[in-house]
């Protein structure tokens, strides 16, 4: 049958989020997107253009086509993200789109946690902001694989090629300050399409892919991290006749691969098994591939249950009570040392109290402050943790699953905090 | 071993494995979580993938119907046969209950529709079987007001969303700690779109209620839209019927279910007509097109 056979069914999917200061041009550069990569409806445009037409603008903006939003920001409620979707014929994306205003680090932190590539906007007449460093350091801080700079509004600088180098250069020279993974940069004109899905014929000068080529051949593949990890999320016991004795561990696996014979451990307790099978419904795999969801067995009568993780020795995890981490506070009640909150991490939950609010960081130098005696919402700092239970954890640096964990308030149960751990 | 035929990295795949952890995320943190179950496509692809992700175990939580009265028999006998194959609870929440028991008022006129009423019988189901949580087969591509939507959504006492104070959703990890009387709606298809319902229940072979494909029925026009012509829509003089080959985009309380005219008679030809297609889904729900904000409105009232 053709649909399958052409790939239609075999589409890659490309989680990325963006970020840029207030009227450096997003909004118009997703709708372009949507736009040019025909993935908006007629209902849609009409009601943009007629939108467009009620508020006097010459041309269709293409900004209202993601303008929810903007509406609701001026009513002061409270978007952190909104999430939007188009496709290519090779490629299914989801566009994780966060408004920056004054709640930007909260925002971009929550949409950054689930992405594969962030596109940072740069208006190329206004060069390299405070903001923009502030986003890229946000996205190094969540290892976003890949960073994509669109340097936007290339009309307005004359198409120029000293702009978009010049741009470029200081960008580097921050960019080995920040270790960031893979950096892009793209000269385009939102407005006006050039470079976004088509080519520019007005920048002849650049010879890199435009955003969407981009987009689409940024390997999606460094989901998860090497060392195989396996949070037990559930535990499955049909209690039937047909399946007497079933007992499986089902969970979606947070790194590496695991594969049927498998020396396994159960930690944080530390009991040894080998792995019987891994089932996906009524099929049984060999071994898994990515973060695939599915069900082990184990050879052995084992005491597995929801917050264990199965590990292979590929290097271990730690296991431990003291963490370090970096955390992005997102509640008006700020953080402060001695505070105690419930820790979520993989499918664990624990309670645990701040030690020590460690530092800072200073957004407008990106330098870590000692001493602080609070963390205000939209703050990122460096904290010392002391959990009631072992956590199984790795740094988040080498896997973003088991590296990450969210605190929460013990009175009103509201997220409050974004944790990655350094050690 | 079918499904190592498949690319793993592809994006079915990858979405069906993020709803599968929600939904077992679901069964996890809560202590009595029901599916909404609307005979739709997203609740039958959500179905699918909760036997999924608990096989060879039954379903840990219920399937809940909530019942207009006003249903096409076909979504009533897919159901029901569901139900038998894979021994499901099933709980039905009916509309007509609330109405005789006076809980609400059946509205009167051309626009009169029963989909205002579920969300009442709805909180009443409930309350009545001291659910904690309810997943739903919503999609954030679906409308404008769902895009900001989370996995977890946190609903007041009273059964509310409040835009206002939605908790932040990081990485995957859900937070669905509450207070007594409160509870969660939980939409494990979030990051579907329409495009890829259809392509998963192609992949998988999902068995589809025959409205979804091409068949004659009598049908009137209404603002644009498609309705069948059957008693619970009254219809006004200037609106006659006509007999034409329809198909279901959505399915869901007669009274607001938009037909379109179309060929499809199999999935293949679905996907070609969508892909095709350019208008959106909900293009065709009478509901929808009463005001501007009405998802909003009815989102914050408890509506799915
Ligand atoms: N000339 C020009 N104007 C642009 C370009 N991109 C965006 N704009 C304009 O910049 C203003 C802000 O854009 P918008 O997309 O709303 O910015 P946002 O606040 O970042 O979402 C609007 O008036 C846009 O029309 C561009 O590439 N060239």
């Amino acid at each position: 049958m053709e649909l399958a056979s052409n790939g239609y069914l075999d589409m890659e999917l490309l989680r990325f989020t963006t970020a840029g200061s207030v009227d450096d041009g997003k909004s118009t550069l997703i709708g372009r997107l949507l736009y040019d990569s025909k993935s908006i409806f007629e209902d849609q445009m009409e009601a943009v253009r007629q939108a467009s037409m009620v508020r006097g603008h010459e041309e269709v903006n293409l900004a209202l086509l993601t303008d929810g939003l903007r509406a609701e920001r001026e009513q002061g409620i409270t978007i952190d993200v909104a999430y939007r979707y188009f496709a290519t014929p090779r490629r299914k994306f989801i566009i994780a789109d966060t408004p920056g205003h004054i709640q930007y680090t909260r925002n971009m932190v929550t949409g950054a946690s689930t992405a594969h590539a962030a596109l940072i906007l740069v208006d190329a007449r206004q060069g390299v902001l405070e903001q923009t460093l502030r986003h890229a350091y946000i996205a190094s801080l969540l290892r976003i694989p890949h960073v994509v700079f669109c340097i936007n509004k290339m009309d307005l600088a004359g198409f120029g090629q000293n702009v978009f180098s010049d741009i470029t250069a200081q960008l580097r020279a921050f960019e080995l300050k920040l270790g960031l993974q893979f950096v892009h940069f793209v000269p385009v004109s939102a407005k006006w399409g050039d470079n976004v899905v088509d080519r520019s014929e007005r920048m002849p000068w650049y010879e890199g892919p435009t955003l969407l080529e981009l987009l689409e051949e940024i390997p999606v593949g460094a989901g998860i991290g090497p060392g195989a990890r396996f949070p037990v999320q559930y535990v499955v016991r049909p209690n039937s006749d047909a399946f007497h004795d079933y007992r499986g561990y089902a969970g979606r696996v947070a790194g590496g691969c695991f594969a049927v014979g498998d020396k396994v451990q159960v930690l944080p307790s530390g009991q040894e098994s080998v792995i019987a099978s891994i089932d996906l419904y009524r099929e049984s795999l060999t071994e898994t591939s990515g973060a695939q969801s599915v069900t082990i067995r184990l050879r052995d009568d084992v005491d597995v249950s929801r917050g264990d993780m199965l590990v292979k020795n590929d290097p271990l995890p730690v296991t431990g009570q003291d963490i370090v981490a970096m955390i992005c506070w997102m509640n008006p009640r700020a953080l402060r040392q001695g505070n105690k909150y419930i820790l979520r991490h993989t499918s664990a939950e624990v309670r645990c109290v701040v030690r020590t609010l460690e530092s800072r960081v200073q957004i407008s130098t990106l330098e870590e402050v000692v001493p602080c005696d609070a963390l205000e919402m939209n703050g990122l700092g460096r904290i010392r943790l002391r959990t009631t239970r072992p956590l199984v954890f790795d740094a988040y640096r080498d896997n973003r699953n088991t590296g990450s964990f969210v605190l929460i308030d013990e009175g009103t149960f509201e997220t409050v905090g974004a944790g990655m751990i350094v050690c | 071993m079918e499904y190592m035929n498949h690319s793993t990295r592809s994006h079915l795949r990858e979405l069906e494995a993020e709803s599968i952890f929600v939904l077992r995320e679901v069964a996890a943190q809560f202590e009595r979580p029901a599916l909404l179950f609307s005979g739709g496509k997203d609740s039958i692809v959500m179905t699918w993938l909760a036997l999924k992700a608990f096989y060879p175990a039954r379903l840990p939580f219920p399937l809940v119907h909530i019942d207009t009265g006003h249903n096409f028999p076909e979504t009533i006998h897919y159901r029901d046969a569901l139900v038998e194959q894979t021994g499901a609870r099933l709980i039905v929440g009916s509309v007509q209950d609330s109405i005789d028991r006076g809980r609400v008022v059946e509205e009167k006129g051309f626009h009169a529709s029963r989909n205002m009423l579920q969300t009442v019988t709805l909180l009443d189901t409930i309350a009545q079987h001291g659910l904690d949580c309810c997943m739903g087969g919503a999609r954030r591509d679906e409308e404008k007001a769902r895009a900001k939507e989370r996995f977890f959504s946190h609903r007041d006492e009273f059964g509310q969303w409040d835009p206002r104070n939605q908790r932040p959703e990081l990485w995957n990890l859900f937070n669905g700690r509450k207070h007594m009387g409160e509870h969660f709606r939980v939409f494990p298809l979030s990051n579907w779109t329409e495009m890829d319902i259809w392509q998963y229940i192609l992949l998988e072979g999902i068995e589809m209620p025959s409205l979804y494909f091409t068949h004659e029925r009598e049908v009137f026009c209404r603002d644009g839209v498609w309705l069948a012509a059957l008693p619970c829509i009254p219809r006004r003089d200037s609106e006659s019927v006509e007999v034409h080959r329809v198909r279901c985009r959505t399915i869901g309380d007669i009274t607001c279910t938009g037909l379109t005219l179309s060929e499809a008679n199999s999935l293949e030809d679905i996907i070609c007509e969508i892909a095709a297609t350019r208008v959106t889904e909900r293009g065709g729900r009478a509901d929808d097109k009463r005001s501007e904000s009405a998802m909003e409105d009815r989102k914050k009232e408890g509506y799915f």
